[in-house]
Formats: structure tokens, C-alpha cells, sequence
């Protein structure tokens, strides 16, 4: 590599380095918001006696520098590279490995990884195909911005997929989304983020609803047809009585997000992937040159 | 919905019995820290656990800790994990090994309440992922068996004030997690109609 690129290498896995672990240890302002928001608005007392505590439990992580829950997850990354960001992403995405493994050592961080057959540790949070890294490629840009998101399991347990048909339409769509979340109950931690990825294929549409929970709360999709549909899926949605950790109430979910890609004609898959209350997330904007800045509301 | 402190292990079944679904409670003393691979190696593996569970409150976690050169571990970060995936193993805890209390996250489905209420036992529901606010309330790890099973190895912890809790499951025969499951079906046909 060259001496540009030995730079921007150490500076991307420095990067990753303080995601992860700033990831975990303060929530961005936008899920602070909502959450202080569902406390207010929550009637049940389980209800009200859960938000309490998630309240006081982010306080307290402030106060005492921890982690605001211990399952550090599996470190994602979503990565949008420009064209002329001088760093191939081969090197971007040893990097971020390599961050990754830093932070766990050295914070230290609970290591999670293990094969899928054996149980075995694979290392610090990292192993064949870990972390997980989203690829966006963006023309006519010369920067690179990495945000990480650590997924804990007990959300991603609660991950559906159905491929529906054309015939069953869109309310075939709020069908699923509606039994998935009743189906989850307290499982996911709510009240989290509901993702939904629609259209492409079966696995993009998984793809999709993970991209979808990595969005600031509340952001609504750029196609007016899918805003309304965010908008529909979040009321209804609230309207099932699950209520946070599942112990009945008003507050089921944040917010719904979907992201979607256009389709087969004969295709209608529904993917739904839930982020749990610690709605996790950081992000870095790094520049051609190696400076960064760090930005905790993307 | 009453208030209780309740201090474990128990002597007294009649602890277990004046709690009811919904009630808070706050836990004092001893409580012991067990995960899936714990349970697997008693149950499935037929391997005694090394420490006494009569009476015992059993806490779902795997913890994040930091060992000490004495070989003791310090918490970094406790929390608690998903309790359905264990389910099973609510029936051998309370008849063979005498345990009173699951504590974990997300409930347990509708097979551990013929269990819990024949022998007297209680699940107490935790807020998942708040384990910033969970780990001040834990005083010291005192014991820790079958470290090769770190972090899903057995732990004593010591605790003050351990909570607040909620009922999830009483001995009664109750189950909120039930409750909430069969409103939410009604209303789910209500929502259907409504599309």
C-alpha cells in the first residue's frame, strides 16, 4: 500500500475502533428522545415501570461510562464508499476488522463470535464473515462513511421472512408485519424499531429491514407510498397492547422504518428485522486525506 | 399490584406464594447466574452443579467481567438475556434441584405455568438491556464454576436492591405474558377487519 493508503487504513480501523465501543455506551439523541417521549405517553403500570427503568438504566451508563446493555452484539457496519476514496475496500473492510477486535480487547468487551456448528469462540467479535459490512458505492465522491451498529441477538432472534404474493397486496405486508410483532412479544426488547425490507428478492428484502433499523428515529422512506405505509405500520403497530419487554401496554414500538427495492412482478417478499429499545448506533465520516469526524446523530 | 422485597435463597414457600402477576419486586442476597450451555451440561449431559440451588433465584445472563490476578472476577457489564430458549428446563429446576425463582427477559411461553404453579415457583421479569443500571445493583461475583464455559459459566453473585422486578409468572397459576398474548390475538382480528 501506499503511504496515503497506510494512513487512511490505520485511521479507518481507529475509526472503528471508537464506534463500536462509543456505539455501546451512548445512544444516539434521537432514540433518547423517543424513548423520554414513550415514558410520558406510556398508561400501564408494567409498562410504565419498564420505561422507568430503561430511563434511569441510560442515566446510569451516562454517569458510570458502561455499556447501556451487555450483548455488544455482532459489530455491522453499513459503508458508503466514494469512487475516488483513495482505499480499496479489501483494505476498508480488513480495517474495520481489525478495529473491531482492538475494541474488544482493549475496552474489554463481551466476545460473542462463534461458529455456527461447533459453539466455538472465533475470536474478538470477529470470524469468518464477522464482522458484517453493508456496501453502498457513491460516484463522483472521494470520502468514505462507516457507521456501525451492534445487532444483540435477542433482537435478531426476532427476524421474519414471508414471501407473499401479489394477490395478497399490501395487506398482506401489514398482515406480517402486525404477526411478527405480536409473535415476538417481550422476546426483542421493545420498544425498539421495527425494520421492514419489501420487493427485490428474499434476501435482499433481509438486507433491506437491516438497513432499515440503522436510520435515526422516526426518518420516513424518500418514495411518498412507502412513508405512508411507515406511518400506517407505526400505529397500527402500537395498537396491538404487547407494550415494553411485552408486559402489556401503549408503547409496542419507536417507530417503523421500511426500505424497499422494486421486484419481480410475480414477487412480494416482506422482511422484517427488529432493533431492540438500545437502539445502537455510530457514525464517522472519514475524508480522503485521513481526518474524521465523528457523528453520533446519522 | 403490591410491592415486595424478598431475600434468597428461600426457606419459606409461602414467599413464593404471596406474589402475584404484576407485582414489583425488589431482591435481596444471593442469586445465581446460569445460561442455555449451563443448563445443557446438567440436564443433557447429566453433570451436577457444584453449588446448592435449593431455594435458589436463577438469573438468565452470561456477564461481561474482568478476572482479577487473584482469579476472581470483577463485573464489567450484566445484563440479561432472552428466557424463552430455556423454557425446558423449568420443570427439572424446581423438581430436582429445588429452584423458586427464574428471572429473565422476554417471558416464558404458556408450558412453564403448570410447572411454576405445581411446584411453587416464579418468573420475575427483567427490563432487557438495561444492564448499565443492573450491574450497580450487583455487589461482588463470589463464586464461579465451570469457567471453561465462560461467559455461560455457573455465578454466585451477591446483590442489593436488585430490581425492580415484575411478576411475569406467579404460582398461582398466571401468566402475564398469557394475558397479553391472547388480547393482542383478539386484536390482531379487529386490525385484520380493518385493512
Amino acid at each position: 500500500m501506499s503511504v496515503v493508503a497506510t494512513g487512511l487504513r490505520q485511521a479507518v480501523e481507529d475509526a472503528a475502533a471508537y464506534l463500536y465501543v462509543w456505539a455501546l455506551k451512548d445512544i444516539p439523541q434521537d432514540l433518547r428522545d423517543a424513548l423520554l417521549d414513550a415514558q410520558q405517553r406510556e398508561t400501564s403500570v408494567p409498562g410504565r415501570r419498564v420505561l422507568d427503568t430503561i430511563v434511569r438504566n441510560v442515566e446510569v451508563a451516562d454517569d458510570q461510562k458502561n455499556l447501556v446493555c451487555q450483548d455488544t452484539g455482532i459489530a455491522v457496519y453499513t459503508c458508503l464508499v466514494g469512487e475516488h476514496f483513495p482505499l480499496h475496500p479489501t483494505r476498508i473492510y480488513e480495517a474495520l476488522k481489525a478495529g473491531t477486535e482492538r475494541a474488544t480487547l482493549e475496552h474489554p468487551l463481551r466476545s460473542n463470535a462463534v461458529h455456527t456448528l461447533t459453539r466455538e469462540n472465533t475470536g474478538p467479535n470477529t470470524g469468518y464473515r464477522l464482522p458484517i459490512v453493508h456496501w453502498e458505492f457513491i460516484e463522483d465522491w472521494d470520502g468514505l462513511d462507516v457507521k456501525c451498529v451492534p445487532k444483540g441477538s435477542g433482537s435478531e432472534n426476532m427476524s421474519f421472512l414471508k414471501m407473499c404474493v401479489p394477490a395478497d397486496g399490501v395487506k398482506g405486508i401489514k398482515q406480517f408485519v402486525l404477526e411478527s410483532i405480536v409473535g415476538a412479544g417481550g422476546k426483542p426488547c421493545p420498544p425498539g424499531i421495527v425494520g421492514v425490507g419489501i420487493g427485490g428478492s428474499a434476501d435482499y428484502a433481509m438486507y433491506l429491514a437491516k438497513e432499515a433499523i440503522a436510520r435515526p428515529i422516526g426518518t420516513r422512506n424518500h418514495d411518498p407510498h412507502v412513508a405512508k405505509l411507515e406511518e400506517e405500520l407505526y400505529d397500527l403497530l402500537n395498537e396491538t397492547g404487547i407494550g415494553p419487554m411485552g408486559l402489556g401496554g401503549d408503547v409496542t414500538v419507536l417507530n417503523c422504518h421500511i426500505e424497499h427495492a422494486d421486484t419481480h412482478m410475480t414477487l412480494n417478499p416482506v422482511a422484517v428485522n427488529y432493533q431492540c429499545w438500545a437502539a445502537r448506533r455510530a457514525s464517522a465520516h472519514v475524508a480522503a486525506d485521513g481526518s474524521v469526524d465523528f457523528d453520533r446523530e446519522a | 399490584m403490591a410491592r415486595h422485597e424478598v431475600t434468597f435463597p428461600i426457606t419459606d414457600e409461602a414467599e413464593i406464594l404471596k406474589l402475584r402477576a404484576g407485582d414489583e419486586v425488589v431482591v435481596q442476597g444471593h442469586i445465581i447466574g446460569i445460561r442455555d450451555r449451563t443448563q445443557i451440561r446438567i440436564f443433557d449431559e447429566g453433570v451436577e452443579p457444584p453449588m446448592d440451588l435449593r431455594g435458589a433465584f436463577l438469573l438468565h445472563t452470561a456477564p461481561g467481567v474482568r478476572k482479577r490476578e487473584d482469579g476472581g472476577y470483577d463485573p464489567v457489564c450484566i445484563g440479561t438475556t432472552t428466557s424463552a430458549r430455556m423454557v425446558r428446563f423449568t420443570e427439572p429446576l424446581g423438581a430436582q434441584y429445588g429452584v423458586r425463582a427464574i428471572c429473565g427477559k422476554g417471558g416464558f411461553p404458556d408450558e412453564a405455568i403448570e410447572p411454576m404453579q405445581r411446584l411453587k415457583m416464579v418468573y420475575f421479569a427483567i427490563v432487557g438491556g438495561a444492564a448499565a443500571l443492573e450491574t450497580t445493583q450487583i455487589e461482588e461475583i463470589e463464586e464461579v464454576a465451570w469457567e471453561e464455559l465462560m461467559p455461560e459459566c455457573l455465578w454466585k453473585f451477591r446483590v442489593k436492591d436488585f430490581g425492580p422486578l415484575t411478576v411475569g409468572i406467579d404460582a398461582h397459576g398466571n401468566s402475564l405474558y398469557h394475558d397479553v398474548q391472547s388480547a393482542a390475538l383478539k386484536k390482531l382480528e379487529e386490525l385484520y377487519a380493518r385493512l
